[in-house]
């Protein structure tokens, strides 16, 4: 199975509470007024630990890791 | 350049064309089964609500997600510079009705649903008359529900949620309507001008349809035409025909106008001059950086302020917000605020660097396209208006009467 993950924000669920941007600054940060902004693309091999630690500790479960969509299927 | 299609027929002021009056010009609705979505995909029919998707395509969604879809005409049109869809459903509601009834045939659909905007009296009117005029058991089971005075009801989500729980607002995706939307049926959300013309396609053909369009366009294209023009209102036009040719059609326009909006309030401002050789299609505005949106064509005057012009719009657009995701919400007041600091006080060097930020951090994040269309409309302000945006005097200046774009 490809290991290709992202992570994906529900943005009606989040409510800016920033708990991932303070577990994994590596991919995401925060904007203004306190909402994620996520890198775009996979999340890197060596930081999948630490987006798995941020999705599970995010108090309002906003946040999940899939896999990344692959450009080339329909 | 004007060929009447969907407008074709008695006068408009006359008010809706009844049943008998229909059926005696155009005949009854033919008879259609699936492979009428061949017919739209080789017609080239796209969608008229906003996005420009390709009719067939979502069709093809619909027919491979499940059975029993639900097919709702879109009529919400809360796009506020927009007439075109409210301007057809009180003329000509049973085009409407027949595409409504040829989606719900080729679809097997297990219900149909007009969605019409509150506001839109008569709109409402004819819709619920017509209705009760079809003899088709797909029609007289179907229902008229109320669209919200809201910009963000007509998105298809906010549709499917408020026909299932009575909240016009939309909800995240996965799963798009057209895979999973009421009662977790696929249900196609279909603007009522492309249900028009698939009324008609249904009738003629592809071939038909395309022997309308110029420059490479297909069809015809409900426009409408708002502020500085001696006879703003909406015309029918062939696909491709340029902004001049449009605004020549509503009287012609102040050669010395500073912009045009095309596409309305998630479109784009356009220099005076650059815009008037743009072909109004789709396919060619893209080719541009641009979209037909709704099919607005907005003047702004020599007269008017375009920083003052885009602070209104980008004040209504962030009230319009549906306050669900943060982005969206506080981005587009923050945004709002800023235009509006420039546009009350005068330029400064923070607000416009802060203009430019934030609307390339709004972008992509919300569970809607409402603040991606909002930022589309902004950056292409301070592009079109940059030199205004950077030394704009403390005035706050008003509309002539009549003649603002917002």
């Amino acid at each position: 199975m490809s290991k290709h993950l992202e992570i994906a924000i529900d943005r009606i669920r989040c409510d800016g509470r920033g708990l991932c941007a303070e577990l994994v600054p590596e991919l995401i940060r925060l904007d203004d007024w306190g909402y994620p902004i996520i890198a775009a693309g996979p999340v890197p091999q060596h930081l999948i630990s630490h987006a798995q630690k941020a999705v599970a500790s995010c108090p309002v479960l906003a946040l999940a890791l899939r896999q990344a969509e692959r450009r080339s299927r329909e | 350049m004007s060929r009447l299609r969907l407008l074709a027929g008695p006068d408009l002021s006359l008010g809706a064309e009844r049943l008998h009056a229909h059926i005696e010009r155009l005949g009854p609705p033919p008879v259609v089964r699936g492979a009428l979505i061949d017919v739209l995909e080789t017609s080239g029919l796209t969608g008229r609500g906003g996005a420009s998707f390709p009719v067939a395509r979502k069709w093809r969604s619909v027919a491979h997600h499940g059975s029993g879809p639900v097919v709702v005409a879109n009529g919400a049109e809360g796009e506020p510079q927009s007439l075109k869809d409210r301007v057809l459903m009180s003329t000509r509601p049973h085009l409407v009705l027949d595409g409504a009834l040829l989606a719900a045939r080729a679809l097997k659909a297990s219900q149909v649903v007009l969605y019409v905007g509150e506001e839109h009296r008569a709109s409402w009117a004819a819709m619920a008359g017509a209705l009760a005029q079809r003899p088709e058991p797909e029609l007289r089971r179907a229902r008229l529900v109320a669209a919200p005075h809201r910009y963000v009801a007509g998105e298809s989500s906010a549709a499917v949620h408020l026909l299932e729980a009575s909240i016009a607002s939309p909800t995240s995706k996965p799963p798009e309507p057209h895979i999973a939307g009421v009662g977790g049926a696929p249900t196609l959300v279909q603007n009522v001008e492309t249900l028009a013309h698939i009324a008609l396609i249904g009738r003629y053909g592809a071939d038909w349809f395309r022997s309308a369009g110029r420059r490479g366009g297909a069809g015809t294209v409900l426009i409408t035409i708002a502020g500085a023009v001696p006879s703003p209102g909406v015309v029918e036009i062939e696909a491709g025909t340029t902004v001049r040719e449009v605004l020549d059609m509503a009287g012609g326009s102040d050669p010395a106008a500073r912009a045009v909006l095309i596409g309305g309030y998630f479109g784009a401002w356009v220099d005076f001059t650059t815009a008037q050789d743009l072909a109004l299609d789709p396919a060619a505005l893209r080719e541009h950086g641009l979209g037909l949106g709704c099919g607005v064509v907005g003047v702004i005057s020599a007269r008017g302020c375009g920083v003052c012009e885009t602070a209104r719009i980008m004040r209504y657009l962030a009230g319009e917000s549906s306050a669900q995701c943060g982005p969206c919400f506080f981005g587009l007041r923050a945004l709002a605020d800023a235009c509006g600091r420039i546009a009350e006080k005068g330029s400064n060097a923070d607000d416009l660097a802060r203009l430019h930020r934030w609307a390339r951090d709004v972008r992509g994040r919300g569970a809607c396209r409402h603040p991606d269309g909002a930022v589309t409309f902004l950056q292409s302000a301070l592009h079109t208006f940059a030199p205004e945006f950077s030394a704009h005097p403390a005035h706050w200046r008003a509309q002539a009467p009549g003649r603002g774009v917002a």
